[in-house]
């Protein structure tokens, strides 16, 4: 499948901002289940200071604000050429250990709720019981926006028994490593089919099962990802593969609007 | 006979040689003579504004750190062991920080158990394949020392993150050159003087491949709320840089850059005497007030050099410590030159029991602490402190190693009664750059000047001195 994305994030100031600066990390990598054929991320309002490759092999980009701007536009877009691995993303690569994907982090630390949930899982194998997992993960955190923000942690997820996509990531993640399991967070994108603009960017998480690599488990679609997922960044939680992080100095109100849109595209070139 | 090693008088109270002329000198002096110069000294402190904030005190109370005029002695013969030994052990540091930021062999190797870096907080995944400007992680280290013979020094800490208290032993040298001149002519003492030169001669050299022409050096301060704010604004001034807080920068051009009166001026190299935790609240504690958003991003995109580099605080942790012989002969092929204080890890249960039924006889250490904070002195603690740290060790083994009571050296101080042996460390002050290891002939001597003490910290009450080495 080929998929254009077009992902705007734009903040607005009631005040123009003297100096600020947002790290982003928007740009997909290609894959075993992925090439990435075109891509570019512009900003309007700002300029772009510098990129690197960060320890979970993300491109991070850093880009400052023009001083005096009372709006920055961040623009990420491209055409990205899927296939379906069923979720498989392969072995293990690059110097970060495996086992540091097992290490606890404020959002996704295992206290007693999501150990007791972990518990619950079933199967005769791995990659058995972490479709169960998921599933019961599922039922303990109903989908529902507006529950939880950005920084809630597992715990705080499963005491509300609602939360979006990255709060289901988060549980499913602390009860995987609770479980023995080196588990990351991944953030990107999911063409639903029956719109064009999503609702916003999308999450899921990928778990290390011994034969097979890092596998992706999407808990409120209840699949692993396949042709219409693609994977931008990712990292231990959340704040590891955020799609955006700001730092602004002074205190001016920040309005955000993030429009997504992942469409289909026709199979033009000649394989 | 005393029982502990005296660096001045050996075991049998015969002057050794190192001490010999100073020994002469001092019989020739009056007594009364020696107390206005030690009052005088005191006073030159108080004038530079030469202070040390305590830390752990309910106000932040700017104290004198006692300066006593007799001077330690270190033959040519014992520093170019030592020297040897320290260079060894900066150049294995390097290289483990290396390692486990890369390719871990020597956890492959099975040499250091994996926990040991897995559990650890101070590993600091960002560092993960990054490649410091110059391959140099820690660039100035200031390892402590004990002595307890004639021959054997032990590392105590390796401080490979901020050592402090080098403008002291600049400053007991420049304190004792004004007050006694004529010592200094009867004997050949190597001079400290050079250190800010060499400070900033290897920071510059450290400077990332894309620095063109001389590099900018800074020195980023949390400023003057910090206990070692002085110190921080006497290397600035002596190595003839900027001192720069966190607010003075900002990412300019792919840089980072401070604020100067002809604009934003890009930084090379920046030795920040800030924590790793508090140096970007873009990357890493989002409350840090004192730090400088995406630096981080800066520093991994190869364009600045940041000293010493961050993560390197894993190499100070008291539980890889007890590694060191192994990590020292693991990376140079060679057998640790310095001691090694044995140590029990409290997380092993076997060597938990040995260390909760003999308690009285050991040193009890926190895994990250410093200062002489959080710790216990078996020998010199009462019933009730003992019961206390029994059931810390019990609640939080993981926290803890012990060490056997070391015989540390005495080095005679000058009091109301004549000398008087009082327990010493020594800090040597070590540069790393590409162009090698620079050790400063001397350092920063500790005394405790209680009798009997063996806690020599500053902030708990020790003194310092001028430490010397003598020509060969």
């Amino acid at each position: 499948m080929l998929l254009r994305i077009s992902h705007v994030t734009k903040y607005n100031y009631d005040e123009p901002v003297d100096y600020g600066l947002q790290q982003v990390r928007l740009t997909p990598k290609s894959t075993r289940a992925q090439t990435v054929l075109q891509w570019s991320t512009t900003v309007d309002g700002g300029k772009r200071e510098l990129g690197f490759e960060d320890h979970n092999r993300n491109t991070v980009e850093l880009f400052s604000f023009d001083p005096g701007a009372k709006s920055l536009v961040v623009r990420a877009e491209g055409l990205v050429q899927l296939s379906n691995t069923h979720g498989v993303v392969g072995p293990h690569e690059g110097h970060t250990p495996l086992w540091l994907f097992q290490r606890d982090t404020p959002q996704t630390k295992a206290g007693k709720a999501c150990r007791e949930l972990a518990k619950t899982a079933e199967g005769e194998n791995d990659l058995g019981l972490l479709h169960d997992l998921s599933a019961k993960v599922l039922s303990a955190v109903s989908y529902e926006t507006g529950e939880t923000n950005s920084s809630s942690t597992a715990e705080e997820v499963l005491a509300a028994g609602k939360g979006v996509c990255q709060d289901h990531a988060h549980v499913f993640i602390a009860c995987a490593r609770h479980l023995g399991f080196p588990a990351r967070y991944v953030s990107g994108y999911l063409m639903m089919e029956d719109r064009e603009e999503q609702e916003a960017t999308h999450a899921w998480a990928e778990v290390h099962v011994d034969a097979l690599g890092w596998v992706g488990f999407d808990v409120p679609n209840e699949i692993s990802p396949d042709e219409r997922y693609v994977r931008v960044a990712t990292g231990l939680d959340y704040s590891e593969a955020a799609p955006v992080s700001g730092h602004l100095y002074g205190s001016t109100a920040e309005n955000l609007t993030v429009s997504v849109t992942v469409s289909s595209q026709q199979q033009s070139q000649s394989q | 006979m005393t029982e502990y090693f005296d660096e001045m008088w050996g075991l049998s109270q015969q002057t050794r040689a190192p001490y010999k002329k100073f020994s002469e000198w001092f019989e020739g002096e009056e007594p009364a003579r020696l107390r206005a110069k030690q009052r005088e000294a005191e006073e030159l402190f108080r004038l530079t504004g030469i202070t040390f904030n305590v830390y752990g005190r309910d106000e932040a109370e700017e104290r004198l750190i006692p300066f006593d005029i007799i001077p330690r002695v270190i033959s040519a013969r014992e520093w170019k062991k030592l020297s040897k030994g320290i260079d060894q052990r900066v150049r294995a540091i390097n290289a483990f920080l290396h390692d486990i930021y890369h390719r871990q062999e020597i956890i492959r190797a099975g040499r250091i158990p994996r926990e040991m870096i897995e559990k650890n907080e101070a590993y600091l995944p960002h560092m993960i394949g990054v490649r410091p400007p110059g391959g140099i992680y820690t660039h100035i280290v200031g390892i402590d020392l004990v002595r307890t013979d004639e021959d054997t020094f032990y590392v105590l800490e390796d401080n490979a993150r901020t050592p402090s208290g080098v403008s002291y032993m600049l400053e007991n040298r420049e304190t004792m050159l004004q007050m006694f001149p004529e010592l200094f002519s009867k004997t050949r003492v190597q001079p400290v003087s050079g250190y800010p030169r060499a400070l900033q001669q290897s920071l510059a050299a450290c400077a990332p491949e894309s620095c063109n022409g001389p590099p900018t050096v800074a020195v980023l301060t949390p400023g003057i709320y910090n206990s070692a704010y002085y110190e921080h604004s006497f290397l600035a001034d002596k190595m003839g840089v900027e001192l720069v807080e966190g607010s003075d920068l900002r990412i300019v051009d792919g840089h980072v850059a401070m604020r100067t009166t002809r604009g934003y001026q890009p930084i090379d190299v920046l030795y920040r005497r800030i924590d790793d935790d508090f140096i970007d609240p873009l990357n890493f504690n989002p409350d840090s007030m004192l730090g400088v958003p995406g630096i981080m991003d800066v520093y991994r995109a190869g364009r600045i050099t940041i000293a010493n580099a961050p993560g390197g605080g894993i190499s100070d942790d008291k539980a890889i410590y007890s590694y060191m012989p192994e990590i020292v002969e693991f990376y140079t092929g060679e057998k640790a030159i310095l001691e090694n204080v044995p140590t029990w890890r409290c997380n092993e249960p076997d060597s938990l029991q040995y260390v909760l039924d003999n308690l009285k006889d050991l040193v009890v250490k926190e895994v990250h602490g410093s200062g002489g904070y959080g710790m216990l002195i078996g020998p010199t603690s009462s019933k009730k402190e003992l019961a206390e740290f029994e059931a810390k060790l019990r609640a939080r083994p993981n926290n803890y190693i012990a060490q056997p009571t070391l015989s540390l050296s005495t080095v005679p101080i000058f009091t109301k009664a004549g000398l008087a042996p009082r327990h010493v460390d020594l800090r040597p002050y070590v540069l790393v750059s590409p162009d090698g290891v620079n050790i400063t002939p001397g350092g920063l001597t500790r005394v405790a000047l209680k009798k009997g003490s063996l806690v020599v910290n500053s902030s708990q009450g020790g003194g310092t001195k001028d430490t010397w080495v003598l020509e060969d």
